[in-house]
């Protein structure tokens, strides 16, 4: 069987993989849709937490920098939107132009955190981090007195869903006999996305900027000796990280119509670091991994908890949000002691982590 | 100038619960470095054990004083058990994997004990029984309660303890030792393994105390209540220089103090009346308030970023070589 499938032989067997692969992930919404849209939602979100963490997966996978307040980054991407396409300021700007304003202005934002933290290291860069994206958070929280911005912890109702050129993502369409509900049509647009940033993270890791993060991350003392400018880049993947975290909140924003700042709040920043660590930090596949586990597996217990509790005592005992989380962290307990570098390491780790045995 | 004195008193109060808290984080990351994320969920089991205990004993008619020091007791050792159990099963075998894998365990651990918590205690906010008659004296026009100055008293003597424990004992030595060479501590005859659980439990104890004047202070108990106050007990750590004892009292003590002086005065300074500026929201003696007392929660860590930007090992803290 192994040589059956040897794609050394057969090259065109990656092209058949790729097919398939392609034809499921095209057909997945219409299977999903068939147990219920809000599966194709989930699957949705799970997309999004996908882009938060390939773009946290540069600034902590690649570049070896602790942060633990990336949710800000998406806050702004998400406040951003809102605020050039809803009521608010009554301003209804197309997409394809707050995204990359999202993102630049996301990207700026990660500026303004990593300029004035290059010279921390390790926890000490982790708790300004985390602070920063506190300080976010409160802002949108109050900003809604003496000058109403962000209408405060009420948040911004009514953002406008993607349109081009009439063609609405939000609404329901009919198409070639196919029923392409608004949350389906997102679907494709995160995936395409989700896939183009895959791709720019995949060129990124082996780049000249790539190897260079890699260099910092192992010892930045010798990468500086080595004629890496570490300030620069520590900074771009600040930017980096911070923009891709821009445009998964516009998207956020667009798809939820409705954001409020305790959308951003720190548990939600620690996800995203556990989704990263726990699916493999550096490993862009593990990551990606990682982020669906963290998103589906919390999603399907909550449909199973409560069946599965009245079938064994006949009632229910523990609320299934609880059952939940204590099986979450107990997840992330189990999963560090038994796989420390995650359950799809990337091959540097690896190889770190066995000469630390040897 | 009242202001200033009552908001240096409350200050000084909700600061030194703060550095209490902080020295469980300190003394695990100097030992260990790792940031016990868990640490404010021992703080707050301490205070709903304190609720629990407390609440059973009252209808007994024993002394107020007794109930309280007997709720105390029953947290702390309750406290301890769980602290020396998350080092030995989330952290001990972690101690040589990469640096982020106990960070994830310790996230987890907390999440595990939130959510016990919540089993057990309900999601309410729970109202702390305010059993000790409180008495108000004023002091150049501030006022200070009895229990502002009983949590003042017995959070030095904490300190004081464990100073005198870290810098005077054996034990302390050995902690020292451990905390700038394991390897070579080790060697040295020193039981490593005890040494660090011996720390986990201290951190537990005095984090069980912090819990309990928490709640008698502020008058609630909530599940939820440990990861606020484990972040500011961290980054009170962190502006003393994380690993570094008195780091963590200081700190916790000026972090207590720009909260609540921040808080009593920026909205003076941010009203834009004051400076004169011709408003419309300003006529007839309005104001025009840019940050209001709602940011309290800013100071602390606009505070911490401006300290580690300008001093990154934090007040106390010595500068440590890039690499080992």
């Amino acid at each position: 069987l192994k040589h059956y499938f040897d794609t050394r032989d057969k090259p065109w067997l990656i092209w058949v993989g790729f097919a398939l692969i392609g034809l499921s992930l095209a057909l997945l919404p219409f299977a999903l849709a068939q147990v219920g849209t809000t599966w194709v939602r989930i699957t949705n979100y799970a997309i999004l937490y996908v882009l938060l963490a390939l773009g946290l997966n540069i600034v902590v996978g690649f570049a070896g920098l602790l942060d633990l307040g990336y949710i800000a980054f998406y806050a702004v991407g998400a406040y951003t939107y809102a605020l050039l396409a809803s009521p608010q300021f009554n301003l209804h700007l197309p997409f394809w132009i707050i995204l990359p304003v999202g993102a630049a202005v996301a990207a700026f934002f990660g500026l303004i955190l990593g300029a004035p933290t290059l010279k921390l290291r390790g926890d000490y860069l982790a708790i300004v981090t985390l602070g920063f994206g506190e300080i976010i958070r409160i802002f949108l929280n109050n900003l809604s007195r003496p000058v109403n911005i962000t209408n405060g912890p009420q948040g911004i109702a009514r953002i406008d869903p993607f349109t081009l050129d009439g063609f609405s993502f939000g609404s329901y369409q009919s198409f070639l006999g196919l029923e392409f509900s608004g949350p389906i049509k997102y679907y494709y647009l995160l995936l395409a996305v989700a896939l183009g940033i895959i791709v720019v993270n995949m060129r990124l890791q082996n780049s000249r900027v790539g190897r260079a993060w890699e260099a910092i991350r192992e010892d930045e003392i010798a990468a500086r000796a080595m004629g890496i400018d570490t300030r620069n880049l520590k900074l771009l993947a600040f930017a980096m990280g911070a923009s891709f975290g821009g445009v998964a909140g516009g998207m956020f924003s667009a798809i939820q119509g409705f954001i409020s700042p305790e959308s951003f709040v720190l548990v939600e920043s620690i996800m995203v670091v556990c989704m990263v660590v726990l699916g493999g930090m550096g490993n862009i596949w593990g990551v990606i991994l990682g982020a669906l586990l963290l998103s589906f597996v919390p999603e399907i217990l909550r449909w199973t908890v409560t069946p599965v509790q009245e079938a064994l005592f006949g009632r229910m005992l523990v609320e299934p949000e609880v059952i939940r989380m204590l099986l979450f962290g107990l997840a992330l307990v189990l999963v560090m002691l038994y796989r420390p570098a995650g359950l799809l390491p990337s091959a540097v780790r690896k190889r770190e982590l066995e000469e630390h045995v040897a | 100038m009242d202001t200033f004195l009552q908001q240096l008193v409350n200050g000084l109060t909700a600061g030194s619960v703060y550095a209490v808290v902080a020295l469980g984080y300190t003394m695990v990351y100097g030992i260990i470095q790792l940031i016990n994320f868990a640490h404010g969920e021992v703080v707050m089991i301490g205070a709903m054990v304190a609720f629990t205990v407390i609440n059973l004993l009252v209808p007994s008619g024993l002394p107020p004083l007794a109930i309280v020091l007997i709720g105390a007791g029953c947290a702390v050792p309750i406290c301890m058990l769980v602290g020396y159990g998350m080092e030995r099963l989330a952290y001990r075998p972690l101690r040589h994997a990469p640096r982020l894998a106990p960070l994830i365990t310790a996230i987890g651990v907390s999440i595990i004990l939130q959510h016990v918590a919540l089993m057990i205690w309900s999601r309410n906010i729970l109202a702390f029984p305010q059993i000790i008659p409180s008495r108000t004296y004023f002091v150049g026009g501030a006022a200070i309660t009895t229990v502002q100055i009983a949590i003042l008293a017995i959070c030095l003597t904490l300190m004081a303890s464990l100073a005198i424990l870290v810098y005077r004992t054996p034990l302390g030595t050995a902690m020292r030792a451990t905390a700038q060479n394991a390897q070579v501590a080790g060697l040295m005859g020193i039981d490593i393994n005890r040494v660090i659980a011996v720390t986990f439990i201290i951190g537990a104890g005095l984090g069980a105390v912090a819990g309990v004047l928490y709640g008698t202070y502020y008058g609630i108990a909530q599940y939820t209540m440990g990861s606020v106050l484990g972040l500011k007990a961290f980054s009170a750590a962190v502006l003393g220089g994380i690993g570094n004892i008195p780091g963590a009292m200081l700190g916790g003590v000026l972090l207590g103090l720009v909260e609540a002086l921040g808080a009593g005065y920026i909205g003076d300074f941010t009203d834009l009346c004051r400076w004169g500026l011709p408003l419309d929201a300003c006529a007839g003696g309005g104001n025009f308030i840019l940050f209001g007392s709602n940011y309290q929660d800013v100071f602390a860590f606009v505070v911490l970023i401006l300290v580690l930007v300008f001093r990154p090992q934090g007040l106390l803290g010595e500068r440590v070589g890039d690499r080992a």
